[in-house]
Parts: structure tokens; sequence; C-alpha cells
């Protein structure tokens, strides 16, 4: 009688969540990257059309908008290279699942670390 | 009554030794048009990730976390920083290599999901068309920028102009 298969690295566990993890955070990292070059290039135009646009990443709803963004890079980041780490490691694949569980620890640190200083400095009284 | 079925990856059929390790030439990774591009994509996105680690934590802790962070982002901030060829070369890799590294990402998702050939096609010329003209104003931006642009003979306000 077949069994379901056991035991493998991927399906349905913390190798296939952190892969779709990594592929959500990687399409929203490309589009805005699209979007950050072009508003980026408005110092080509003029002084004030930069610094107009760049006045809309300044307000309260974007603050939390910025901080979603880094939150999907750290992700991206670290994820990225435990991903490199299970490619090239002789025993990566094995240790993926507690590579991932650090991968999410240190994502924790440095967003803590990351809300509490941007957040504080864009709602700020400025 | 039993049947032989030949080994998929061997070259020849099965006699119930193990395979002989040649790989008929249809079941080969490598080869064909497409050469070793898809293994050379692969190494690219490992070591661009890397350097993007680096380039995007060192853009974003002096962009946002160092002095007054976002507040302190204008016109002038970006003038001084692309004042210093250091920050023009910083930003000029990240930009390439975020590009090619987004574009080869989203190449690969539109490959998965995308089942008919022409919406991959369609897809992609789209990307590719994007990626080239994102690329290439980038590149120019970074370039040409004027910290004191002028319109018509008219300074414009803003810019940082040298004393006359």
């Amino acid at each position: 009688m077949p069994t379901k298969p056991a035991g493998t690295l991927y399906r349905g566990r913390e190798g296939m969540w952190s892969w779709v993890g990594h592929r959500i955070t990687g399409v929203v990292i490309f589009f805005f990257l699209l979007v950050h070059v072009l508003d980026t290039s408005l110092v080509r135009v003029s002084p004030e059309a930069y610094t107009a646009v760049i006045g809309a990443y300044k307000n309260p709803l974007m603050a939390l908008g910025e901080t979603g963004l880094v939150a999907a890079i750290v992700f991206h980041a670290f994820n990225g290279l435990r991903i490199i780490a299970v490619d090239f490691w002789k025993k990566g694949a094995k240790y993926q699942r507690q590579m991932l569980w650090t991968v999410l620890g240190l994502w924790v640190v440095v967003m803590v670390g990351f809300s509490i200083r941007h957040l504080s400095l864009a709602l700020g009284g400025h | 009554m039993t049947a032989t079925i030949q080994s998929p990856r061997s070259g020849k059929p099965s006699s119930g030794k193990p395979s002989s390790g040649k790989i008929q030439p249809k079941y080969r990774r490598t080869g064909g048009s497409k050469g070793n591009f898809e293994m050379l994509a692969w190494l690219f996105m490992r070591l661009s990730g890397v350097v993007l680690v680096v380039l995007i934590f060192g853009h974003l802790t002096v962009n946002l976390l160092v002095g007054e962070g976002i507040h302190a982002i204008d016109f002038g901030f970006v003038a001084g920083k692309w004042a210093d060829p250091f920050w023009q070369f910083w930003d000029l890799a990240m930009l390439w290599l975020a590009m090619l590294h987004g574009t080869n990402g989203v190449r690969t998702i539109i490959n998965d999901y995308a089942e008919k050939d022409a919406t991959r096609l369609w897809l992609k010329i789209v990307l590719y068309a994007a990626t080239t003209v994102i690329i290439i104003l980038g590149t120019l931006v970074i370039f040409t920028f004027n910290p004191c642009p002028v319109a018509n003979g008219v300074q414009l306000p803003g810019g940082f102009c040298p004393a006359p």
C-alpha cells in the first residue's frame, strides 16, 4: 500500500514556505525598485520636482509602507544567504530548517531595531 | 510475461547492471542552443545576492538610519552624495546588480507560471523592455547629474550653484 512521501525536504514545510516567501518578497522589491529609479530620476528634471515627489515618502502612511518594504528586503537578504549556504555548504541541506529559524530570528531582531529608529524619525515631530 | 523497461538516463538498455553513467543527449541538462546560460544565471543570482546585501544594507543605513533619517532626503542630499565618485559607483553597482538580479528572478517566475508559449514570450518582452529602460535611465541620471541645473539660461530654484 502506498504511503505518503515522508521526509521530503521541501514539500509543505519550512523549505517550501521560505521559497514562497522568497518569491513574494522578491517580486515586491522588484516593483518598488522600478518605481524608485523613476522617482530618483526626477533629480534630472528639477530640484523642486524631486523634493516634491520625495516628500510623498515622508508621510505617516508611507513610513509604514517603508517599514514593510524593508521587512521584505531583510527577509529576502537573510533567506538568500541561507539559500547560498544550502547550495554551497556541505551540510547546508541538512541544516536548512535550523537556518530558516535563524533567518527569522535575525529578521525579528533587525526589524525591531529598524522599526524603532525609522518610525520614531518618520513619525516624530519634524 | 515481463517487459524490459529501458533506464531513461542511460545510453544502453537496462541490463540489471548499474548504469554506465552515459547520458543520452536528449536528457542532458547542458548543451544545445542554450549552452550553460541557466547555470550562469543561477551562479549570478548567488554572487550578485551577496554583493547586494552589502550595497542595500549600506544604502538603507546611510539614507534612513543616520542623522535625521528620511527627513534629510531632498535634492541637496542626492547632490551631496553624487558629488562623491564613491557613492556614484555604489549607486551604479546597486542599480545594475539589483535590476539584473530582479529581472532574472521575474524571468524565472514567468517561466514557472505562464504556460502558453505566447504568454511567456510577451511577458518576457515587456520585462526586458522595462529592465533596459530603467537601467539606461538610471545610469544616465547618475552620470549626467548636475547639482546646479539651468533651464533656458535661468538657474532652477533649489540647486547647489557655486558662488559667482
